[in-house]
């Protein structure tokens, strides 16, 4: 009992993280793509309590809304527009490379986890203080990260505003009923 | 025992490789697309356990950026996956082989 006590984080850390594995195991190997997207909203719940423990609140908090709310809705709309369904079940993975594609994601594992374990900056515990600071005064994370987002990286803010308004006009053009259909040319008259 | 950003780092590690298998396996576009969100979500991670290790918070703003693309990236992918649709009535990439009608 004390040892659960005392190592409360440690555990509560490793069930989140087999959790998240889990999900994203799911992600990768279920045929029903709904299946699927439940799985990735899973992996989603459970990468917002890693930053909690992160102490990444406010971050936490955005993972759900825009992942878990916002693009997870997206992909369901889409995935029950089309009929997935008429995709054959065999066609759902490339089996001939997959050995060689496993193969891959195996060799960059290692590549990176030797990385990580001969690296030196990641061990040790870390510290929360600048996480909800301004200067000198403490304040929550979520006013911090509004700080240091206004000030110090409000050019990437505004380009990145830019990329968001790019995109809507992409996924409007390529979503045009005509613009698909037509031929060269065409599909640019309304 | 302390959770240090080494175990961040290698459940990020994992997520990433998986997402990136999925990529390479998968042929529905939209799981495709999934998997890649899956592989933006391990970025985060990775980010994130840096900056409560560094205790700075501009990893937490960086993620931030991180999921204004991926949120950008979803609202094209989704798109083009409605035009292909609509073009060859099907999901599957091996159709996807031309770049106009």
């Amino acid at each position: 009992m004390g040892f659960l006590i005392e190592n409360f984080g440690a555990i509560f850390f490793f069930l989140v993280a087999a959790l998240t594995v889990a999900g994203a195991v799911g992600v990768v190997t279920l045929r029903n793509p709904v299946h699927a997207a439940l799985a990735l909203l899973e992996t989603f719940v459970m990468v917002a309590i890693l930053f909690i423990l992160r102490h990444a609140e406010f971050l936490a908090a955005v993972q759900v809304l825009v992942y878990a709310g916002g693009i997870m809705v997206l992909y369901l709309f889409v995935i029950m527009l089309v009929k997935v369904k008429d995709l054959r079940a065999e066609d759902a993975f490339l089996l001939n490379i997959a050995p060689l594609a496993v193969l891959g994601g195996v060799l960059l594992g290692a590549l990176l986890a030797a990385g990580i374990l001969l690296g030196t900056m990641a061990a040790g515990d870390g510290a929360v203080a600048a996480l909800q600071t301004i200067g000198d005064e403490t304040v929550g994370n979520t006013e911090a990260v509004g700080w240091l987002l206004f000030t110090k990286f409000l050019v990437p803010f505004e380009v990145v505003s830019v990329v968001l308004l790019v995109a809507m006009i992409g996924a409007i053009v390529f979503g045009r009923r005509d613009a698909a259909l037509s031929g060269p040319g065409e599909g640019v008259e309304p | 025992m302390i959770i240090t950003a080494t175990h961040y780092l290698v459940l990020s590690l994992i997520i990433f490789c998986l997402g990136l298998v999925g990529v390479m396996v998968r042929r529905n576009f939209i799981t495709v697309l999934m998997s890649l969100e899956l592989m933006f979500n391990a970025v985060n991670l990775n980010l994130i356990a840096f900056s409560y290790r560094l205790d700075d918070l501009a990893g937490q703003v960086l993620a931030i950026f991180v999921i204004t693309v991926a949120a950008a990236e979803a609202a094209i992918g989704l798109g083009l996956i409605i035009a292909l649709v609509r073009l060859k009535d099907t999901v599957s990439l091996d159709e996807a082989d031309v770049m106009r009608s």
